[in-house]
Parts: C-alpha cells; structure tokens; sequence
C-alpha cells in the first residue's frame, strides 16, 4: 500500500491505496471527482488528461505514487466560482462537444496547448497538437474553433490582470 | 421568442455540466454495497468449453462468486435474440444459432463471456479472473465471408447449414435481365465495404442493484433506448417482468448505433445482483468494446450497372455478402436487407434494380447497425459506380449524376421506399459552387506542376431517416413498433416538463426539444426540462437512432402540446370570459386577439391546478401526452465533394477542400445539425482512409486498441464547408428530416472518388491507406 499525499485542485487530500492504483482511479474512485474520465486504457485517447504541477498529464498513465506531493488540477478545478474557464466557455459557445465524454481531457489539454504556445496558435498548429486526444463525436471541427477561440480569449484575459 | 425558438443557434442547456466536469455517466454512479464484476472472455475464435475451475479464484481475498454459462441456463434465462424476422427467397425464416449471455459449452469468437467473477473491488475481481481456469479444445475457426460459404468450411451453428443466416432478395429480377439485355454500357465492380467498430468515447457499463424486498431491479446502463431494453430483458430474458425492472440511461458518452443492443453484461450483471444479493457494477474497458460492442458495415459485394445509350440508367443488379459476425444481434437482420437494398436507388431514377444479400456466420464479433447502418453500404456502392461509369463512359460525372437524377416527386424506387421530396439538383449546384468544381482543371494542372496528383470526387447521397411507421416496418419483419411518445408537464408555476422517449447521448435534445416549446409558448428555454433516459420517468419510448429523434421524437412533443395548448386556451378563454377562438399565445402570454386581455402562462397553470374556477366538467391540471406514429420514412439528401492530394512519392493523401451541402429540411438549430454533420463526416472519411477492424486468417483480432485501430484524430481531418438547401419534409408538421446520419453515409464515396480521380485507377479499398494508395499508384498488389 502506498500513503499518497496530493494537493487537487487547491485542496490537500491524503490517501492510501495500493501501489499499482494509478492516478486517475484515485480522483475518480477516491476523491469523487468523476469529470476526468477513462477512455482507453492505452494512453491514446485523453479523456484521463490532468493537469500536475501545470503540466497536462493522462492520469491514466501515471501511478497515484508517483504524483505523491504534486498539485493536480482537475477539469472540476479551473472554473472561478461560477466564472467558467475561457476555454470551458468557449467549448460552450463553438458547440465544441457533443457527447461531453472526451470533453475534459480536451479542455485540460487545450489550456496546456494555448499555455505551451504562449496563446499564438494556428489551425494545423491546434490539431497537431490534439493528436493525444480522440473525439468520436465533433469531427473536431468545432473543438479546433473553441481552441482558437479560447486562445483569444485567454491572452485578452491575461493583458487585463 | 426568436432568439431561442425554431431555427436559431442556441447554444446547449446540457454543456455546462460537461465542460464543468459534472455529467453523471454510468461509471460515476456508485451504490452503497457495490460490488465489481470482470468479464472472463474467450481467447479463442471457436472452441468448446471442457472445464471450468474457479476453485482457487474463490479462495482469494474480495472474491464474492464465480458465476458461468450453465448456471445461467440452469436459472432459465433466455438467449440473446434477434428482433427483425428476415425470410429467405425461397420462403424460409432466417436461421439463427442460439446465443446465451455466457457461453455454456462452445464460444464462437474472441471475447465471448464465459464467465464473471464478482468481488468488492475492481482489482480483487481481475485478480480473481486470472486465478480461474478454463480448459478449452479449438476448433477450426473462419472469419472470413467467402471462405465460411465454401464447401467443407467449419459450421458455426447447427441451426445455420452452410453458415447462411439468409439468402434474400428484393426487386424484379426478370425486368433488370431485361435491362441489362438492352443495355449500350455495363459498368461491373466488385466493393467491400470495410468492417468498423462504432468507439464511442464512453465504454460500455451497467450497475444492477436487486432490491429483494421489493423484488425490483434497478439498471443503470449505458443505452440509447432504455425502454427497449427493458422491454427486451422482460419479455425474452425472463430477468423480471416490466414493473419490476427500472432502466435509467443516464449521461451516455456517444453511442453511434452500438448502444441500441442490450448486451450479455447487462444480463448478467441483473441476475448476478439478485443472485449475491449486492449491487453488481460492470465498466467495460476499451479492448472489451473492441472485442464485444456490435460492430459495423462488412460488405463484399458484387454490382453491374446497365446504362442506355443516352447515358441513362435503365438497371442495377447487386449481390452482396454481409458478414453478422458469430450471432446474429438485436437489428443485426435488418441492416444489409430492408435499411441496405431499399436505398439503391439512390438520387437516380432507375427502373429497375434487383439486390440479392446472403447473411453469413463467421468466428468474429457480431454485426449490427452502426451510424448509418445499411444506407452508407449503399451510397457507398451506388456513388463508386456513378464515379467509376462516368470515367468509363468519359462524361463528367456531376454530368452523368444530373441526367439521371429523380426530379418529380413523389417517386416510387423499385425497392419499396416513396421519396416525398427533394431537389437534388439544388444540393449539387451548392457543393460544385461551394468547392468551385470549374475552377478544378486549373488547380490539378497546377498541384501536377508541384509534383502532386490532385483529385475530386463527388458522392450525391439519400437516406431514409425518420425511423419508422410502425406498419410498415411490421410488414417487413421488425418485431417492434417505431414511433415515439412525448408528455409535457406543466407545473403549476407555469415552467414545463417534457418527457420524452428519445433518448440524447450528444445529440442536444435538451437543447433542441426545449426551442420547440420556447418557439409555440414564447417562453425562454430556461423555463422548460427535457426528460428522458428513465424508464421510471417516461412512460415509454423507443429512443434514439435512425436520426429519428427530430423527425419522430419532436413530433410527438407537438402533438402533445397542441393538446396542452388546446386546454390552456380552454382556461384562458374562460379566465377572460373571452371566446376560445380569439385566444393567441404569444411571449408567454394567452391574448384576446384585437383587445389588450391577456393572462400570464403561470396564470392559466395554477388556474389549471388550484381548479377553483374552471370550465363546467373541465378536469384540473395541465399536462398532456401523445404517441407519434409516422406515416413515412424521411429522406435526408444530399452532394459532398472532396478536393484532395495525393503525394506519389508515399501514397499520402492530404484534404484541400471537403463541401458539404445537406437538406434536411427544417432546421431546429442550425448550429447541432451542423455538429452532426462534422460528426458524421469524421466517421465517413475515418472509414474510407483509417478504419479497419481486422481478423487474422483464424478469426484473432489484430486491431482491438486505439494503439492499432486507427481512430480519426484532429490532424487527419480538414475543417469542412458546410450548407443547406431547403425541401420541407412533407411527412411531419415540423418539416424535419433528420442529420444524425448523413455525413457518415455521403462521404466514404465522395473521398474514394477523389483519391481514384487523382491516381487514375479506379480499383481502390477503403481504407485507403498510403500503402494501399501506393500501390494502386506503381501498380503493384498491396
């Protein structure tokens, strides 16, 4: 058994399971926080995809061990209040989701894209960069909007603060 | 209230629950006592079952009960069942082996449940199904279509001589040998139509919870018709009458068709809860949809098509062979036959067509409808062979299409369906001026230039959607009526409940359905709940699929609430002491035309249920239901072109354009229809360039993971160019249509056409990949 101790989405949580539990069970199964989801079990899809100490990991691909002391952000933990995310809002207002399955792991790897490229992005910029996150759903057609859109959103947001 | 009624672009009630991680799917529901269940599945294509020990895996920690095919009979629950009876030409029913949740003595492909461990945790349960061992003797398995017909192949099911589920026919078999006797020009091809696996993001999961005292069963699964599946675990899996079995298909990630069935895990998670006395929860993983989710398409079919010599159609002859897969699934019968040979007509006026479908067994997962289902196999077919005509006949083939397009409607097509309208010219005048087809010469002598061979390919689509009048479909074998039944609720507050049958797994039904109430009230979106997905909730319903939820499921919401409207006006006109007849509903409000009386929704609602002054004999409240039955099938159509490269070097294809113009008739919101569209599109083009589910020569699969399945991703798709022309279906109220399809069924074809176009070889298989591209390049087999 391994003593994991996390702090999500500002909050310190301490569990304790066994060693082979991986990180994304313990959000889930633990800690109730169902938005970030499994979709494949082999890395590819990124429904799983979390934020450790800022950086977009698959949850589904780390042991809960080895995120032991890290800050995890969740797709639960980026809205203010009731200020949703730019990137949320945007999904939101380019119908960039249909189902909603995928939709949190492409959020959280969204901000990790616009944040990785300092908000300059383009289309074949955006969906290169997509490529560890699977929708059956939009064609991404209208998730690739929704980044762009969000990367708007997101600089104008960081000029103002 | 234009901002939120018909035809605007609202964006969706449902999102800010999944963006804000809050969607309740059924993997995040957890009941106090729940124990686990893992799935222990064949490896074999084909075996028998010698032995089972579960001796050692019930001695490990958490383990609650092993459980196996025997005693599932033993407890006499029934075998999985086929819902659409299909004859044969010569009169006989289908053939059907049996198949039993978990396989009592032979398994028949990879992934076939055998057993299931339940235990207090995932992992205990895992652990425990290593620890249980079971002794097979293989046997020699096929996968193949062609090799399971041929003589001496091993038989599945003893029921199924020769491994035929059917041999079946439509159309006039007399007058196209007559056609095809006059005919100036024969165009022949062979075409496969590659086998998918439908993958919608969320696995597949199911918790049961007994309730002994109440002798009731809860079932949370992952459906797209919860109604059906209790109505089908009641009445043929004997696991509890009706009344006593509540299905709730909460949030449901995707579903595509392969969440219509109601599959072995759902069974047996039902009667392991009663049989341990615990709730039962099953999440599937992503090989298990690999292995287990009914699969898709799986054609290999032979066509000739018989040209005048005006270039008109006068015949088509098509002879396909539909893999099922090792058992036949809940509508599996009815995909190549009544959803598949119906639409060969197509856009085009053919007099004569004759389609001969064999159903085969084989020791692969079993195949049933996928987005689409039965109508891409056959615009797939048809606009390969219009493509392939006109090169052989050297006319345009936007030219060839136009001359024979169906032009008056109604139509009557040879195989059975009656197009009520369309005007296909207009949606092929959108996509030629959308892509600018003129322009194209230029832009190919130009990419030659760079060294690339360019391509265009047109692919003229129709459907038939709305599924279905319940007559009709009865007359052909369905075992199941397919309307729709809506009830709206109006609380004594004035806001609005519907429920409703269909059933929303990224469709924007709440969204949707809620512009309609807005639009007839004049109320904002806000105030009205669209619910569904609970057996306990809505009285019935037979959920979604078909693109049948607008067409069908919407207008049974009209129905009833032009009856709500109808008593409303009833209580207002007495409220007002106005006559009835000069009450309008406009912003909420119920006016007396020409004067400035009015009175509030909210008003006439408690009028309604305080019934302190109603109308002599009116009964009190404000809440009304209909059943919708449609009297046709809708017909969604349409033109996609595809403009695309192909680098000779390496076989790569790379988009330069793909336009899309639909007509689906009245759009709710423009905005989910055109999320619709993309959808179906990616699953078209993933078809024609990525997807393949493939066995190897003995029925293993080699493609079971995301790691070799190749699933669309963001960079092999182009940003499409979408629009819409305008026939008002004339079949319901609304007008409507149906989207949920289309892309998936137009454009396989439209991709294939361009990439033969570009290469100058007609002989190509989906999915086109750079190898087989390559190939079909330097002409040499792949």
């Amino acid at each position: 058994m391994s003593k994991v101790q996390l702090t999500v989405n500002g909050k310190t949580a301490a569990v304790e399971v066994e060693d082979r539990t991986l990180l994304v069970h313990v959000l889930r199964d633990h800690l109730n926080l169902t938005g970030t989801h499994v979709g494949c079990d082999t890395s590819q899809c990124g429904a799983c995809v979390v934020h450790v100490d800022g950086r977009a990991v698959k949850s589904c691909t780390v042991l809960a061990g080895q995120a032991n002391g890290s800050s995890v952000t969740t797709i639960e933990g980026i809205a203010r209040g009731d200020e949703l995310h730019p990137m949320q809002a945007a999904f939101r207002d380019n119908h960039g989701l249909q189902c909603g399955f995928c939709t949190p792991g492409m959020i959280m790897s969204a901000i990790d894209i616009v944040g990785r490229h300092g908000g300059v992005l383009d289309e074949a910029t955006v969906r290169h960069e997509l490529e560890g996150n699977i929708c059956r759903c939009t064609g991404y057609h209208n998730i690739v909007k929704a980044v762009l859109d969000a990367a708007g959103r997101m600089k104008v947001a960081q000029a103002a603060e | 209230m234009g901002m939120e009624g018909i035809g605007a672009s609202v964006v969706r009630k449902e999102d800010k629950r999944f963006i804000t991680g809050k969607g309740r799917y059924v993997d995040d529901i957890k009941l106090m006592g729940m124990s686990y269940a893992h799935f222990i599945r064949s490896p074999h294509p084909h075996a028998k079952i010698k032995g089972i020990d579960s001796s050692a895996a019930l001695k490990m920690p958490g383990v609650l009960a092993v459980l196996t095919g025997q005693e599932l009979v033993d407890d006499k629950i029934g075998n999985l069942i086929c819902g659409w009876m299909i004859h044969s030409k010569d009169g006989s029913p289908m053939k059907m082996g049996a198949w039993p949740a978990m396989a009592p003595e032979t398994v028949r492909f990879v992934g076939q449940a055998v057993a299931v461990v339940i235990a207090e945790s995932k992992n205990a349960a895992r652990d425990a199904a290593e620890a249980v061992e079971i002794d097979y003797e293989e046997l020699p398995a096929v996968a193949d279509v062609r090799a399971a017909i041929a003589p001496g192949a091993v038989q599945l099911h003893p029921e199924a001589p020769g491994n035929q589920v059917y041999d079946w026919a439509l159309g006039d078999e007399a007058a196209v040998n007559a056609a095809f006797g006059k005919a100036a020009n024969v165009v022949t091809m062979e075409i496969s139509n590659n086998r998918l696996v439908p993958n919608a993001m969320e696995p597949r999961a199911a918790i049961a919870d007994y309730n002994a005292a109440e002798e009731h069963f809860t079932l949370y699964t992952t459906s797209q018709n919860p109604h059906v599946a209790r109505l089908v675990l009641s009445a043929f899996y004997n696991i509890a009458p009706e009344h006593k079995l509540r299905v709730i298909a909460p949030d449901v990630g995707g579903g595509f068709g392969s969440k219509i069935y109601i599959y072995p895990e759902e069974m047996v998670a039902l009667w392991a809860s009663r049989k341990i006395g615990r709730p039962v929860k099953w999440t599937g993983d992503r090989t298990e949809a690999f292995l287990t989710d009914a699969h898709g398409r799986d054609h290999l079919t032979r066509a000739e098509m018989a040209f005048d010599k005006d270039n008109r159609i006068t015949g088509l002859r098509v002879k396909t062979h539909a893999n099922f897969g090792a058992y036949m699934s809940l509508f599996s019968s009815s995909v190549p036959t009544y959803l598949y040979a119906t639409l060969l007509s197509g856009q085009y006026d053919i007099p004569a067509i004759y389609a001969e479908v064999m159903g085969v067994y084989t020791n692969t997962t079993p195949v049933d409808a996928y987005r689409g289902a039965g109508r891409p196999e056959a615009s797939y077919l048809l606009e390969r062979m219009l493509e392939t005509a006109a090169r052989q006949l050297k006319v345009d083939p936007a030219e060839l299409r136009r001359k024979n397009f169906i032009t008056q409607f109604p139509h009557q097509t040879p195989v059975i369906m009656a197009y009520d309208t369309g005007d296909f010219n207009a949606s092929l005048d959108a996509a030629m001026k959308a892509i600018d087809y003129a322009g194209f010469p230029a832009r190919k002598a130009k990419a030659k230039a760079d060294g690339k061979l360019r391509g265009i390919g047109v692919s003229c689509y129709i459907e038939a959607c709305g599924i279905a009048p319940s007559k009709a479909v009865g007359s052909l074998g369905a075992g199941v009526g397919l309307w729709e039944s809506a009830e709206v609720r109006v609380n004594p507050v004035g806001t609005i409940e519907v429920l409703t049958g269909s059933h929303s797994h990224g469709q924007g039904h709440e969204t949707a359905f809620a512009q309609l109430v807005a639009d007839r009230l004049g109320i904002s979106i806000s105030q009205i709940q669209i619910v569904h997905g609970d057996t306990d909730k809505v009285q019935f319903g037979m959920g979604t699929y078909g693109s049948r939820s607008a067409a069908v499921g919407l207008t049974a919401i009209l129905k009833a609430m032009e009856k709500v409207e109808a008593k409303a006006k009833k209580i207002a006109a007495h409220q007002l002491e106005a006559s009835e007849a000069d009450i309008v509903i406009e912003n909420g409000e119920f006016k007396v035309t020409g004067t400035d009386k009015k009175i509030a929704l909210p008003m006439v609602a408690l009028a309604a249920y305080t019934a302190h002054n109603l109308p002599d004999g009116m009964e009190p409240g404000l809440k009304e239901s209909a059943f919708y039955d449609p009297s046709n099938f809708t017909f969604p159509a349409g033109a996609y072109i595809c403009e695309l490269e192909v680098d000779p070097g390496t076989g790569k294809t790379s988009f330069v354009n793909f336009v899309a113009a639909d007509d689906f008739g009245r759009l709710i919101n423009p905005m989910i229809v055109e999320g619709q569209v993309h959808g179906g599109l990616a699953q078209g083009i993933g078809q024609a360039l990525l997807e393949h589910a493939l066995y190897d020569g003995n029925g293993q699969p080699v493609t079971a993971s995301f790691m070799d399945y190749a699933m669309p991703r963001a960079d092999d798709l182009p940003s499409f160019k979408l629009s819409h022309t305008t026939t008002l279906c004339p079949g319901n109220p609304l007008g409507v249509k149906g989207c949920g399809e289309a892309g998936a069924i137009g454009s396989s074809a439209a991709v294939i056409n361009a990439i033969t176009d570009a290469i100058g070889n007609n002989k190509l298989e989906m999915p086109a990949t750079p190898d087989r591209v390559w190939h079909a390049i330097h002409g040499k087999a792949a």
